[in-house]
């Protein structure tokens, strides 16, 4: 078959510029990797080691008590005991503690009145990290109050002004493979593209009997195989490093990832399209590339979007594989389950296929 | 039904390329302005012009790459731009800058542009095989492209763009990059393919060059000034060509370019080669006496035939300086 074998020599051909290719190879490994253990350790909650100090104006067993427990949790590093609030305070202001630990004298009384909290814990309002750590230690102060008040109102009080999803890798990394595919699949065609505008070699190939059709088929193609490695990488990074669950099936992780390879890959031959330069090709996928992380579900809850944000994300192809991806990966979901976002994802596919096919032009006006 | 294809056979059998007042504007740009031409089969023809005359925009709009703003097409008796895809196989196009992958190898270019033009395996080898022989190509198999010199580069994309066999070859300035010598030998494989009947569409700001073509269209700023052979040209050119040696050749040439039956003045090593016009009776005495009447020196004042370039000069200014 005639189309075939021109395929099959563009594909060849774009496999080799690849490999001879350092810095775009090197991308397609380092891009993951990066991004995964920026991203992976940025959002990790496992804070350990802070720096606190404790005033324990009770004395008593049970005050000795919650510090050994705050302490075991290697949270703080307890470094200095003070005698009072004032001084905590200082400590903080000073940067010197990030943590600071108020037990007052009635601690004992406090702990049976269950209408009052306990203790205190001042902590650096400034470090959201700090501040998602405070909420751990307040768990393990609530031990404190024995069985029959357990019921009552947490011996810390503590407000969490951030993350309000605690969020951790667990959920971060199967929407990270979203985020880098995004990245990177709708630069590659994109600038796949344009590349060969800029140094002439797209007059050549449409002086060709090359069909539009066959020439987006084999631009796409390499670069299919290309998001199944990221992913795999993206994949065997988060199991070994955080520890990622694979609550469902590997084969549905692949097939919903590929869906959205196809579709990214599709978006960026439109965006090759649109632009001239490659350097316009990259301004343009960062145009969808923000939108895309911010709105999709992936850095803030999709419920809590006003509405005309929502309606913009339904149009993004993240939105729907940030859905699928989570469940398929944490929830186990099944396809059928999914089927809705899994079909929707096709459709962009198939759309952004015939638009970039219908926009490319076999002429040079 | 004999008449029917009768009809369609008779553009075929004599014009390659046939195109009528073909108009093409960039935005306030006039590329090519009211081009009309006739390019026969198995010939080498020749678009001269300086650069910006339209040379590049008139061949994109014979292969179909353009749509002409104004004017028809017919190239092998396809009507451009709409039936461009069916002329695609018949056609080859080199085009102004490489166009070849500069990070693939000589033999690895070859072997895609073959399976482009979907050469069956054997055809495919046998071909590349003989385009190797043909153009030097051996010991540079394994080089990448983008490593070749100026001629090399030259020699590959022609080999590339010839493995389908097209009927037709557009070359747009072929040589701007190749030294005298791959040059020689670039036109010599140009007859080579014209001989097994392929015709050639070559652009060229070059007049060694053009002096090899069949025939020539002499383009300045998108419009066709003339039009026949270089010899056609050469006899039919509406000016005198007078050689002037002077001792002071610098100053001479300055006094004569001021005069009116002057068209121009050029330095040729020690002389000066002067295009008079076609209607002083008789040049040469005019200009002794001019150069006389300034007190200047003469040695020689001589009538010669006039070379392509003279026309070219000609052809381009009147224009400039109409009348
Ligand atoms: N794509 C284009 N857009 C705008 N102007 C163009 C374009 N291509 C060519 N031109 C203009 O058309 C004129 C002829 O250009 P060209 O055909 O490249 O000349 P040549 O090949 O003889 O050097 C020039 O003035 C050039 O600037
Ligand atoms: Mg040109």
């Amino acid at each position: 078959m005639k189309s075939f074998q021109r395929i099959f020599a563009i594909v060849k051909k774009e496999i080799r510029q690849l490999r001879r290719d350092r810095l775009t190879f090197g991308m397609i490994v380092g891009i993951p990797v990066i991004q995964l253990l920026m991203f992976g350790y940025a959002i990790n909650m496992d804070v350990r080691n802070l720096d606190a100090a404790v005033a324990d104006l009770s004395g008593t067993s049970a005050s000795r008590q919650i510090v050994m427990d705050i302490s075991q949790t290697q949270i703080v590093n307890v470094i200095a005991q003070v005698s009072g609030a004032g001084e905590l305070e200082r400590l903080l202001r000073q940067g010197k503690i990030s943590v600071g630990i108020f037990i007052p004298a009635d601690f004992d009384r406090r702990l049976q009145q269950a209408d009052r909290a306990a203790m205190q814990l001042l902590v650096d309002g400034s470090d959201t990290v700090v501040q998602s750590a405070a909420a751990q230690l307040a768990l393990v102060a609530q031990q404190a109050r024995t069985s029959p008040y357990n019921d009552r109102p947490p011996v810390m009080e503590l407000r969490t002004y951030f993350n309000p999803e605690r969020r951790s890798p667990v959920n971060t990394v199967p929407g990270l493979i979203g985020v880098i595919l995004t990245i990177t699949m709708i630069l590659f065609t994109a600038i796949a593209i344009v590349r060969e505008r800029e140094r002439g070699n797209l007059e050549m190939l449409i002086t060709t009997p090359l069909k539009t059709p066959e020439l987006m088929l084999a631009k796409i193609l390499p670069y299919v195989l290309i998001g199944l490695v990221q992913v795999s990488l993206v994949l065997l990074l988060g199991h070994f490093l955080f520890q990622v669950p694979m609550v469902g099936s590997l084969l549905n992780t692949y097939t919903v990832t590929l869906a959205f390879i196809v579709a990214n890959l599709a978006l960026g031959l439109v965006i090759s399209t649109l632009v001239s330069t490659q350097f316009q090709a990259m301004q343009l996928t960062f145009f969808i590339l923000l939108p895309s992380i911010l709105m999709s579900g992936f850095m803030f809850p999709f419920a809590g979007m006003p509405r005309t944000a929502q309606v913009i994300a339904e149009v993004l192809p993240l939105t729907h594989f940030m859905r699928l991806i989570r469940g398929v990966m944490l929830r186990g979901a099944s396809l059928q389950e999914l089927s809705g976002e899994l079909l929707i994802l096709s459709g962009f596919s198939v759309v952004l296929m015939f638009l970039a096919v219908v926009r490319f032009s076999k002429r040079l006006d | 039904m004999k008449w029917i294809s009768l009809l369609q056979l008779q553009p075929m059998t004599e014009l390659a390329i046939q195109a009528r007042q073909l108009d093409k504007t960039f935005g306030k740009v006039r590329a090519v302005c009211g081009l009309n031409l006739e390019v026969p089969r198995s010939q080498i023809y020749g678009f001269l012009g300086p650069n910006g005359s339209g040379k590049t925009t008139a061949i994109r709009m014979l292969c179909g790459l353009l749509t002409p703003t104004a004017g028809d097409i017919n190239v092998l008796g396809y009507s451009i731009p709409d039936e461009a895809e069916a002329l695609r196989l018949k056609v080859g196009y080199m085009t102004q800058k490489f166009s070849l992958f500069e990070d693939l190898t000589v033999s690895e270019n070859l072997q895609f542009m073959a399976d482009i033009y979907t050469l069956e395996r054997k055809t495919k080898q046998q071909r590349i095989g003989l385009a190797i022989e043909r153009y030097g190509l051996n010991r540079l198999l394994k080089q990448r492209a983008g490593t070749l010199s100026g001629g090399q580069k030259q020699r590959l994309a022609l080999a590339a763009s010839t493995l389908h066999q097209p009927e037709l070859l557009f070359l747009d300035e072929p040589t701007s990059a190749v030294d005298p010598e791959n040059r020689r030998s670039f036109w010599e494989s140009l007859f080579d393919l014209v001989d097994e009947g392929t015709t050639i569409l070559v652009s060229t700001h070059y007049m060694d060059e053009a002096e090899r073509c069949h025939a020539l269209a002499i383009l300045d700023k998108g419009t066709l000034m003339a039009e026949g052979s270089p010899e056609e040209l050469q006899q039919a050119i509406d000016a005198h060509i007078v050689i002037v040696e002077s001792e002071h050749p610098r100053q001479v040439g300055k006094m004569l370019e001021q005069q009116d039956f002057v068209h121009s003045s050029a330095q040729v090593g020690n002389v000066l080669r002067v295009m008079v016009a076609h209607d002083q009776g008789s040049p040469e005495k005019a200009i002794r006496d001019v150069i006389a009447r300034e007190g200047l020196n003469l040695k020689e004042c001589t009538i010669t035939k006039p070379g392509l370039e003279d026309v070219f000069v000609a052809a381009t200014r009147s224009r400039k300086k109409p009348g």
